[in-house]
């Protein structure tokens, strides 16, 4: 008796397992803070998980330079159906990887650039600023900090991708200027370093006065922590962009899945998580407006962003003339 | 001149451990040199990163053997109470995670640190930590305790008797013992922290101020990330290769051979040198050592309560990642340091030139076509560990089984002690010190590495030190601060009990 019961309940396990197989499974390929539980990853596998019938998975890989590094290494053998998490200062060698198919989406996006980009799709963005002290000392242009006495932590453009934007940032604001403003901002810059973990968790334990990050960072002190001290710095010069983006890998066997994945990442399911975890504007806001706090966030009246292309073409002569300029 | 114990051990174990040590330093170099496709070739900012990453290895490795001798000296020769704890906790800093690390020293050094603080109230100049000094002073903060380690093992293996016999003879302590074995123990020391030194990244750049700072290792990174260069990166391993064959070659040439004989195992006694001077130095070096140690504790309590239980699920995950891959380490570097010999003695530096990035890349590019990477996250990284640790075992080990073999090997051949009878009777008892300090020291290695495993593991694999990392990336860095005391707190608990069972029922 007790025998067959148990052969019964074995039996009714190896079901339940094949019918869990059946599910179809979306492999997404993503930057690790994205996929841990203060960030969007677990909210919007449950959201999509919903709709789908299907099972999503993140799979995190370091940061954004990292998530192109390990797709360059897998090539076409990658098991990744959407790659999650790139910047338009990588997408142009993305591309360049062949991998990726259009994804075929027209939404009503709420950047304040147009995008047309065929293959890689927005799904949050921000502003790259200079995060201080609130009542400290705040410059108003790039200049006028470099004039300054401020000490700021800047990351390493070939390592993170901030201090990556911040080398697009100067360069086109300054174009072949740009060494001469990098020898003026040399000795306000108290060190660089590998990612924007280190440069923050300096600014905070207060080791220097201002830190490269982005002018959403303020909201998740004033909303997370209630804490108001910090404000990022509105710049006259303009503020660089970073767009972060998704893309459909070509080789993908659920390709019905992975377009349904994108359309679900424009929709309000998924942008109305990104504020609150990504800390980041959603690329198309949710029809509720945006959480309460971003309203008090600095807005810069001009917008500044390279193509793809461009970013990646004049890329390594802005990092020589950084090299250059910070190695004296 | 005693029999080597190769003929009575078997050689299968250590053929197999060298094995695995070349496959993981050049074989993953070659499976990342072979997937490659044009190379560049170095640059001119390439070269400057290598003569940077060379003179700061030098200066940081030279600065931590000279200011070890004293401080060594001064613990072989004073007991105090709280001795057993302070050398201890002089394994701390050579564990600890890298920003932990940086961050505690910048609490002490760096602008709104201590010592800018007490500057400043006594009217004196801000003095900045960032640049060459700094990045000196990071690696001699890392170092000095391993150095001290190695030479205080050095000192300890002095037999009591021959101190004695010198002091009754009124013999200068200094030339005839310490010199001699000062002269076998210094040069391995320095040369494995100059390799230490010479694969740093995140201390250099962090603290070197700029991309003046750039070592090789952060010019491998960004041959991989920034331009996917894998041509480049597998040719700036290949320099820091030959810099460490270079940097051995050198080492051996001027180690000379002790050869002090067998003692009695009594504690040491001593009656030279000056109390004064010691305790100087003793309390220079915790103080070093200490302060910015106390300063990581004291940021992390408040963070410590409020950990999510994801931390803690990685904590013990790290934790068996790190008794395993202590047990692997100290088993290769038994079965290398009964088989002897110069190839031993190559392999046992090979890890430390290695670029953790590289042998990441490589083991991926490797294991990708056949599994899922993910599902070999822990395995992986328990032996890649474990191999980036064995440099440190088999300098423990591979002198301790030297002189036993030289002591006692003819006595164990009369009395046909061969095999494993050899090993549990004789070789086992005696190493036991350097045994519980190898498999310590592994073990917190290992808890506090963060090189492979980031490569590999998925959200649900994650050990400590990459939860802390992930922690700090999501702004929480209150928790991060508690995940690292976590870390640090567990790594010193696992040293300690190791360290401490090697010396269970010992003298000293």
């Amino acid at each position: 008796m007790l025998k067959t019961t148990y052969l019964t309940a074995v039996a009714g396990l190896c079901v339940a397992t094949v019918a869990t197989a059946e599910v179809p499974k979306l492999t997404v390929l993503t930057y690790d803070s994205f996929t841990t539980e203060w960030g969007p990853g677990p909210a919007i596998e449950a959201a999509f998980e919903e709709t789908c019938a299907c099972d999503l998975e993140f799979v995190g890989a370091g940061d954004g330079a990292a998530l192109l590094a390990r797709l360059q290494l897998e090539g076409l053998r990658t098991e990744a159906d959407i790659v999650l998490g790139l910047d338009t200062n990588l997408t142009a060698a993305a591309r360049e990887t062949g991998l990726f198919a259009p994804h075929g989406i027209e939404a009503e996006l709420t950047l304040p650039l147009g995008w047309t980009d065929t293959e890689f799709l927005p799904y949050d963005w921000s502003y790259f600023a200079f995060v201080g002290n609130e009542g400290a000392e705040a410059p108003t242009s790039l200049q006028a900090l470099a004039d300054s006495d401020i000490k700021i932590v800047i990351q390493d453009p070939r390592s993170s991708t901030p201090g990556l934007g911040l080398l697009l940032w100067v360069k086109d604001v300054y174009g072949d200027d740009a060494p001469q403003f990098w020898a003026d901002l040399a000795d306000n810059i108290i060190t660089v370093t590998p990612g924007w973990s280190e440069a923050y968790g300096l600014f905070i334990d207060g080791e220097a006065d201002a830190v490269l990050s982005y002018t959403t960072s303020p909201a998740y002190h004033l909303i997370a922590e209630d804490d108001a001290s910090k404000v990022a710095w509105a710049f006259d010069d303009g503020h660089y962009m970073q767009v972060e983006v998704a893309g459909k890998v070509a080789g993908t066997n659920v390709p019905e899945i992975a377009d349904q994945f994108l359309a679900f990442m424009v929709s309000d399911g998924f942008q109305s998580i990104i504020p609150t975890t990504n800390w980041m504007y959603p690329a198309a806001t949710p029809a509720d407006g945006l959480p309460e706090g971003f309203d008090t966030l600095v807005v810069p009246e001009l917008s500044l962003l390279k193509t793809p292309e461009d970013a990646l073409a004049i890329r390594d002569e802005a990092l020589a003339e950084w090299r250059e300029a910070l190695s004296q | 001149m005693a029999r080597s114990p190769v003929a009575i051990i078997s050689r299968t174990p250590a053929n197999l451990a060298g094995a695995l040590v070349l496959a993981l330093t050049l074989g993953t170099l070659i499976a990342v040199a072979i997937r490659a496709e044009v190379g560049t070739g170095l640059s001119a900012a390439d070269w400057a990163a290598i003569q940077f990453t060379m003179s700061q290895a030098l200066v940081s490795a030279l600065v931590s053997v000279l200011l070890a001798i004293p401080v060594a000296r001064a613990l072989a020769r004073r007991s105090f109470w709280g001795r057993g704890a302070l050398i201890t906790l002089l394994g701390a800093p050579f564990i600890l995670p890298v920003i932990v690390a940086v961050l505690g020293l910048l609490a002490v050094f760096g602008r709104g640190g201590i010592l800018n603080d007490a500057f400043g109230s006594i009217g004196l100049p801000e003095v900045s930590i960032y640049g060459f000094h700094g990045v000196v002073l990071a690696h001699v903060f890392f170092n000095l305790p391993l150095a001290t380690r190695f030479l205080l093992q050095g000192w300890l293996a002095i037999p009591a008797e021959r101190f004695r016999l010198a002091a009754s003879l009124n013999a200068p302590v200094g030339r005839l013992l310490e010199w001699p074995m000062l002269r076998a123990v210094v040069p391995g020391t320095f040369l494995v922290i100059f390799l230490i030194c010479l694969t740093s990244f995140a201390v250099a750049l962090t603290l070197g101020g700029g991309p003046k700072a750039t070592t090789v290792e952060l010019a491998i990174f960004q041959a991989i990330r920034f331009d996917f260069d894998l041509g480049r990166a597998a040719l700036l391993a290949c320099v820091q290769f030959v810099i460490c064959a270079i940097a051995a070659v050198v080492a051996w040439k001027v180690t000379a051979v002790d050869g002090f004989g067998a003692g009695l195992d009594r504690v040491v006694q001593r009656w030279d040198g000056s109390k004064v001077w010691d305790f100087t130095w003793i309390t220079a070096a915790a103080l070093f050592l200490i302060v910015p140690l106390s300063m990581v504790v004291i940021k992390g309590i408040p963070g410590l309560f409020d950990l999510p239980p994801s931390v803690f699920a990685a904590a013990i995950r790290s934790i068996g990642v790190a008794l395993v891959s202590a047990i692997l380490c100290v088993g290769m570097a038994l079965a290398l340091a009964l088989h002897g010999g110069r190839m031993v003695a190559i392999i046992g530096v090979l890890p430390l030139a290695a670029s953790g990035l590289v042998v990441g890349t490589g083991l991926f590019l490797i294991v990708f076509p056949f599994v899922r990477p993910s599902d070999l996250a822990l395995p992986v990284t328990a032996l890649v560990n474990a191999t980036l640790a064995l440099p440190f075992a088999l300098r423990s080990l591979s002198p301790a089984i030297d002189s036993v073999v030289a002591d006692y090997g003819r006595l164990a051949d009369q009395l046909g002690l061969t095999g494993w009878t050899r090993l549990r009777l004789l070789i086992l008892p005696r190493i036991r010190r350097p045994m519980g300090f190898a498999l310590g020291l592994a073990a917190a290695l290992s808890m506090g590495d963060l090189g492979v495993i980031a490569l590999f593991a998925d959200q649900s694999g994650a050990t400590l030190p990459l939860a802390m990392y992930r922690l700090m990336g999501a702004y929480q860095l209150e928790a991060a601060a508690g995940a690292g005391l976590l870390l640090v707190a567990l790594s010193l608990l696992l040293f300690w009990i190791c360290d401490r069972g090697g010396r269970v029922n010992a003298d000293v």
